[in-house]
């Protein structure tokens, strides 16, 4: 992939480092098709070459500790999960093979919990888009007080998830809470249907900010010329934001479903604070942590915890192929 | 096709730059006009305002009769060129010219039809299922013509659009871009600040300079009679050599001798307010090697001697490079045109005379060479306002004119 396309991932890396396992995983995933990529293109002359192995080579250090880091963690609980092991009973250990996957993905907690995560990944991140778009739209042009008007936006992805979490939780507690009080009558938080739509909202409105973060570095991207010849072309503002910047902006909007498809799959905190996975509102991070750590089910939690894993992976590899598919001969831009 | 009229017309920048101030101008219906300036000077702003990409902070633009200050682009009917080609990354060269047709709502069949037209013309047919990304700069750059032309707009506007091509690809564009526009008739107004181009291209060239019309006329007329020291420094390539000239009585000293004046340039000289020194300047193609000239033709000029620096033999001719002893010639315009990037061949006040003469001539670097110049046509400028004091009527007249 171009240079473009790296500069967008960037900044999404640096924000969203706070680095889990999955995650890791994710965006190892995203290197080697850029490599891919790449390998299409004319062959490389004597000088690239020597610059990619530098490359390599400071990349490395890092690379390293990485995977040390990461990959021991995730081939402990790889190995955990083929086992059966319950620190409740630690005496029964024993090595079952493929038993906890079988236990797991024939039980019809785990499909609900995969169902409300799937439900709240699809939503959030397409409410995500589109009010994270409106927003880089009006930070893109806005002329005066732009740092102000950046910095509010920004507010709400700077507070701690579970703070927020807690806010959201008194507002919707019936009696005490201004919004409960303002919108209905039960208590929101202890129906399935509206306390899903709250964990949504909660979710929405912490993470929006950071989807319109990468799609303004998208905005950045579009010439300013292309949008004035559109505009002599006879398009309207509709049509160009349409026609013209949207396939422009193109590989930042992948990017940014990306990291935000992924984050939103281990949704883990608004749920622990808002309902604790009460009235089928677990999402699959949530009965994971409920096996593993309260349950001390080790063999079952870390089979969830892989199988999470596994579906992320999933997730990356269908977005990055996307990429590969989608991305055009375009790359070495226009309007330079 | 349509006629444009600029009347008055003024942009000012919310930051309060003024970019643009008072230009009148009417581009006849199918002219070719060319806006040339340093950078800076305000002309990619003029063109946005007639594309309706800017607005018109005050003044009126007329649009085939019609004033069009408010309307937007898309309603203006013009097509507009860019520098950096502007062309549509994610569509093939037949989408990106076909996209000011399908935004026309035309049905499909004559959208074809007028792209595969507008290809054939600028020999893209073989392109037009490529991208642009896959295309060189000369290609991108007509592509991006192509789709000017296929609407058939009202009028073609180019902010530079060859100065991102290398110098060769660029002369040959500049031919395409010409038989185009001669070929299909439509008013243009192309924006350089190539003076090559400018001479080269247009019928009437409009010269700018801190967003103001300096003088509008044919390329030959501009470089024949500078209105002021601006555009003599401006057009021509190599530039009018520009020496200071003392007042005194019924001559001037300059480097190159006494020159004597006629009655209009004296009379000039002795109103109230006028200059104690004048800036004197000649074209290298109005200097001859005394050798080569008769006895009638010296009469008409003064014959001085310099040491010569370096002989350049183009074949045709030969640029003769001499020394000059004093001062150089000060004005703010000349400090403006040598600072512009765009004239930086500008040796106009460098310590050097740059002439042309002829190629018989045996003149050798390292000698001493008496060479001759022709005093009809020199100019004679204010360095106060810049001013050209030789014109008569509009027309350069030479130091002796009565
Ligand atoms: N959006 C803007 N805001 C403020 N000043 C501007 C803006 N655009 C251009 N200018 C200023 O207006 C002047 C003319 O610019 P421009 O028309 O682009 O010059 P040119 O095309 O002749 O090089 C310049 O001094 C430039 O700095
Ligand atoms: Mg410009």
């Amino acid at each position: 992939m171009s240079e473009r396309s790296e500069r967008t991932i960037e900044p999404g890396a640096d924000v969203a480092a706070d680095g889990t396992d999955t995650r890791t995983g994710g965006r190892q995933a995203v290197v080697p098709a850029q490599r891919a990529n790449r390998r299409k293109r004319a062959p490389l002359s004597e000088n690239k070459r020597a610059e990619r192995k530098l490359g390599w080579l400071l990349c490395a250090p890092a690379a390293l500790v990485m995977v040390a880091v990461t990959g021991y963690p995730i081939l402990y609980s790889l190995w955990l999960s083929l086992q059966r092991f319950d620190l409740r009973f630690p005496a029964e250990r024993e090595f079952v093979g493929l038993d906890n996957y079988v236990t797991v993905l024939t039980n019809d907690f785990w499909w609900t919990a995969f169902g409300v995560t799937m439900l709240i990944t699809v939503v959030t991140v397409a409410v995500e888009l589109v009010l994270g778009m409106g927003l880089a739209l009006v930070m893109h042009r806005t002329l005066v007080g732009r740092g102000i008007v950046r910095t509010a936006a920004l507010i709400p992805y700077g507070i701690v998830t579970v703070v927020a979490a807690f806010s959201w939780r008194y507002a919707w507690t019936p009696g005490t809470g201004y919004l409960a009080n303002l919108f209905s009558d039960g208590a929101p938080l202890t129906e399935r249907a509206s306390a899903l739509a709250i964990i949504m909202l909660a979710e929405i409105w912490k993470t929006t900010p950071f989807m319109a973060l990468l799609l303004m570095a998208g905005l950045a991207l579009v010439p300013e010329d292309l949008l004035k010849a559109a505009s002599t072309d006879g398009a309207t503002a509709w049509q160009r934001f349409t026609k013209v910047m949207l396939p422009v902006m193109k590989p930042a909007i992948l990017v940014a479903l990306l990291f935000r498809t992924l984050d939103a799959f281990r949704v883990f905190d608004n749920i622990y604070v808002l309902t604790s996975g009460a009235n089928e509102t677990s999402s699959v991070s949530m009965i994971a942590y409920n096996n593993l750590i309260r349950g001390l089910n080790l063999g079952i939690g870390s089979t969830m915890s892989v199988l999470i894993f596994i579906a992320v992976a999933i997730i990356a590899f269908i977005f990055v192929k996307l990429f590969g598919t989608a991305a055009p001969g375009s790359d070495d831009g226009e309007g330079r | 096709m349509a006629d444009i009229v600029l009347d008055k017309v003024s942009k000012k920048f919310p930051d309060g730059t003024i970019a643009v101030r008072d230009v009148d101008l009417e581009i006849a219906d199918g002219e070719f006009v060319i806006l040339v300036g340093p950078s800076g000077c305000g002309k990619s702003t003029t063109l946005n305002m007639i594309a309706g990409l800017e607005d018109i902070s005050s003044g009126e633009l007329r649009i085939g009769g019609e004033r069009v200050n408010d309307k937007a682009p898309r309603d203006r009917d013009i097509a507009m060129v860019f520098q950096s080609y502007a062309l549509y990354p994610n569509m093939t060269v037949r989408e990106n010219m076909a996209f000011p047709l399908q935004l026309a709502k035309l049905d499909k069949k004559t959208i074809n039809q007028k792209v595969e037209e507008a290809a054939k013309v600028l020999e893209l047919t073989p392109l037009l299922d490529r991208r642009p990304a896959n295309l060189s700069g000369g290609q991108r750059q007509r592509v991006a013509m192509g789709r000017a032309i296929v609407r058939k707009p009202k009028a073609f506007l180019m902010d530079e659009p060859l100065s991102n091509l290398d110098a060769k690809l660029r002369v040959q564009m500049r031919t395409v871009v010409s038989r185009l526009q001669k070929r299909l008739g439509t008013t243009t107004v192309y924006v350089t600040h190539d003076q090559t181009e400018a001479m080269t291209l247009g019928d009437r060239v409009v010269i700018m300079r801190g967003g103001a019309v300096q003088q509008v006329g044919p390329p030959q007329e501009l470089y024949d009679n500078p209105h002021n020291l601006f555009v003599a420094g401006f057009i021509g390539s190599p530039s009018m050599n520009f020496l200071p000239a003392a007042i005194e009585e019924s001559r001037l000293r300059t480097a190159l001798g006494d020159v004597p004046i006629g009655d209009r340039i004296r009379r000039e000289l002795s109103r109230a307010d006028a200059p104690r020194e004048l800036i004197l300047g000649i074209r290298p193609e109005h200097f001859e090697d005394a050798e080569l000239i008769d006895e009638e033709t010296r009469r008409r000029g003064i014959v001085f001697e310099a040491p010569v620096d370096i002989v350049e033999s183009m074949g045709s001719d030969k640029y003769v490079y001499l020394t000059v002893e004093g001062e150089r010639a000060t004005a703010a315009e000349l400090e403006e045109l040598a600072a512009d990037a765009g004239a930086a061949d500008f040796t106009g006040v460098g310590s050097h005379l740059v002439t042309r003469l002829s190629a018989e001539s045996t003149v050798t670097e390292g000698q001493n060479r008496r060479v001759w110049f022709n005093l009809e046509k020199i100019h004679l400028f204010n360095p106060a306002d810049g001013r050209n004091l030789t014109l008569r009527e509009g027309r350069a007249a030479g130091a002796l004119a009565d």
